[in-house]
């Protein structure tokens, strides 16, 4: 038990189960429980022991780089990414060097070539001098050496590097006064904490791990152990490493397009006290009046506030479907109204089914669902028929939903983009235009009822963000999986060698953002399709015949004879195996898994969507 | 707690810290006995055992013993 409270506890017979792991294939459903550090170390080591030859394709090598002994970090940062879906593989610098390591093209570190970094650095390895002066800038020792680290890190091409603030020391100097004199540590590292998240937010690469944040939520009387720190020099105490593995997995999660998109919320005792169908409208308990109608309206505003950063909300409760909606339409303290449920779904199926349906509809995984439900033998029936949706553990007191829902972090987000806020009603558009298409009598008619409007460009500064955002998190409509930072697309944008092509989608239900990208690599008479990905919300729209006629076409305007594309299979992108034969390309017999379209004797497709240029 | 019921939780650890699928473990087993018991794992065992027994070692114990049954009289003589 280590405070991960929204984690199911760990069955008793643990030690013996990872022991069988490799057998029973059980490392990702150990890793879903509440560890503790010595179970958690245990279930990253016999992984790493078992499996760790075979990388997943989109496997991440984290260089760790930091303060104190890492290797006992490194484990569980490995089994934490396991809850993720993460193939994570931690490298660890060596002791106390973290600038050498960086620096020396021989270092271990950098031989091993991590393709993401995590710098755990804290006081005791970066200089924070006392001031000499009064005008002395207490930071700029500090800043220089983490220069000097960030710069040797980005020359050897890697665009991912987590940096984390400093948490704050017990040490009180001058009492309530250390706020106010730079001769307190802790307001220096107040300020470089600042900073460090400043700096975040301007580069690309950089990305913030909130670690004083984290120690502040747990205490900070807890988070350095000195006794553990004079023994083998832990950076921090060991029982707050599951939490901190699970922050850097988490972040690392997100950055691969694997937060979770959907909150699905059970109703009776989830949204309200009571039950609908026996209480009726005036007999549930919701709003003012009762401690527990006042701790629903919380949980209720907290998944408005979620839904007003984008997450989508659907329901899934087992009711009558009218009585189900009675409250939504007529109770004067609901906090959530229909117009904010991209989904309702209220029957009396199994739970697994209706949560299936609801991944359908809005036509995401079913491992983008995060299902909210009150009642323990639900949430067992929802684990057991589909693990990769993630379930919390509720408390009893309706009062203690809202923080299991912040404390899990499932919509964990590394930048936001304007696609991001008006996420939530591009999804609830889409399930509408899902019921159009039940109604139209064959798809092509629907097609054409869309009104759909593309406008294309390659790829621009101006939307860089969600460029990199779609490169780095499309897991299922994504021929190659190849995963480019923002600062390597930039740079991509800009090369004569490269066609790059941005595709945004309108139609009669709104603006679904950037959906759809294209790379190709010129050689000679043939342009590479190094990447080609789309996001989900358009799938069978015909989008992909639209994009394969203008590639045709500005390939042909460039003198080009041949588009050659390859499929890559990865866990998750079954749905695009067949994309290039689908497409009328023909397999390349000496490479399989590559597909060639001769330009001479193509057809356009000419699918009913209307194409514009972006000027 | 008897030196019997000792040895046993400790090899339970053992076999957890060390990742190991068996261990004969005897008060003259040493770390040089055990495949994996280094330095970093020496660490582990020391946390672990920290957690298990609810006790904590101070500086000058951690370095003290020289097999696993001083060791056992050390936890024996801490827990009574």
């Amino acid at each position: 038990m280590s405070g991960l409270n929204w984690l199911s506890p760990a069955p008793e017979d643990f030690g013996s189960r990872v022991r069988s792991a490799a057998e029973s294939g059980a490392f990702a459903s150990l890793a879903a429980h509440d560890l503790s550090f010595q179970q958690l170390d245990q279930l990253g080591r016999r992984f790493r022991r078992n499996v760790g030859k075979d990388r997943a394709h989109d496997a991440i090598t984290l260089g760790l780089l930091g303060s104190g002994t890492l290797d006992l970090l490194a484990p569980s940062i490995e089994a934490s990414g396991l809850r993720h879906g993460l193939d994570i593989r931690v490298v660890t610098g060596e002791y106390g060097q973290p600038l050498q390591d960086a620096v020396d093209p021989r270092s271990g570190f950098n031989v091993a070539e991590p393709n993401a970094v995590l710098l755990s650095l804290d006081h005791r390895t970066l200089p924070f001098p006392k001031p000499n002066g009064s005008d002395d800038d207490t930071l700029s020792a500090a800043r220089s050496q983490f220069n000097a680290i960030v710069q040797a890190i980005k020359a050897r091409g890697v665009g991912v590097i987590l940096v984390q603030t400093v948490p704050l020391l017990s040490e009180s100097l001058f009492g309530h006064y250390d706020r106010q004199t730079e001769l307190a540590l802790n307001r220096r590292l107040r300020r470089w904490n600042d900073e460090l998240a400043e700096r975040c937010a301007r580069d690309d690469a950089l990305i913030l791990l909130d670690a004083e944040d984290l120690a502040s939520r747990v205490g900070r009387e807890g988070w350095y152990n000195p006794v553990q720190w004079q023994m083998a020099k832990l950076p921090f105490d060991q029982q707050r490493v599951p939490l901190y593995a699970e922050h850097v997995a988490r972040i690392l999660a997100a950055v691969r397009g694997r937060s979770r998109k959907c909150l699905v919320l059970d109703l009776d005792n989830t949204l309200w006290g009571g039950v609908i169908g026996d209480d009726g409208i005036e007999g549930i308990q919701l709003g003012n009046g009762s401690p527990e109608g006042e701790a629903f309206v919380a949980v209720q505003r907290a998944a408005l506030a979620l839904k007003e950063r984008g997450v989508v909300l659907a329901i899934c409760s087992k009711n009558e479907e009218g009585t189900a909606r009675e409250p939504f339409q007529s109770h004067s303290e609901m906090v959530l109204g229909l117009d904010d449920i991209a989904v309702f779904i209220a029957n009396w199926r199994p739970k697994s089914d209706n949560l299936r349906e609801i991944a359908r509809r809005l036509n995401i995984g079913t491992d983008a669902l995060v299902f909210l439900d009150d009642n323990p033998a639900e949430r067992a029936q929802v684990r057991g028929a589909i693990p990769e949706v993630a379930v919390p553990e509720l408390p009893e007191d309706p009062a203690g939903y809202p923080d299991v829902i912040w404390q899990a972090g499932y919509f964990e987000t590394v930048a936001i983009s304007a696609d991001d806020m008006a996420r939530a009603e591009q999804y609830k558009a889409n399930a509408e235009r899902e019921a159009l298409a039940a109604e139209a009598s064959d798809l092509g008619s629907f097609l054409k009822s869309l009104e759909m409007r593309a406008v294309l460009a390659p790829f621009r500064d101006q939307d860089m963000v969600r460029v990199a955002q779609l490169i780095n998190k499309t897991n299922q409509f994504n021929l190659t999986t190849r995963r480019y930072t923002q600062a390597e697309v930039a740079a991509m944008s800009k090369d004569p060698g490269l066609y790059t092509l941005q595709v945004r989608l309108a139609d009669c239900f709104g603006d679904n953002g950037i959906i759809c990208l294209v790379i190709c690599r010129a050689s000679g008479e043939t342009w590479e399709i190094d990447s080609w990905l789309m996001s989900c919300r358009v799938l069978k729209r015909d989008v992909e015949r639209m994009v394969l006629d203008q590639l045709v076409e500005a390939a042909r305007a460039h003198g080009v004879a041949r588009l050659e594309g390859a499929y890559i299979e990865t866990s998750r992108n079954g749905l695009v195996a067949d994309h290039y034969p689908e497409l009328g390309f023909a397999p390349i017999v000496e490479h399989p898994g590559r597909w060639r379209l001769d330009l001479a004797d193509y057809v356009p497709n000419n699918p009913p969507i209307a194409v514009s240029w972006a000027a | 707690m008897g030196k019997q019921e000792i040895y046993e939780k400790l090899h339970a650890i053992m076999l957890d810290v060390f990742d190991l699928d068996t261990l004969e473990l005897t008060a003259e087993t040493t770390a040089q006995d055990v495949d994996g018991w280094d330095s970093l794992s020496n660490v582990r065992l020391v946390l672990a055992l920290e957690e298990a027994f609810g006790l904590r070692f101070n500086a000058f114990e951690i370095g003290s013993s020289n097999n696993v049954g001083e060791f056992v009289d050390l936890l024996e003589s801490k827990l009574s």
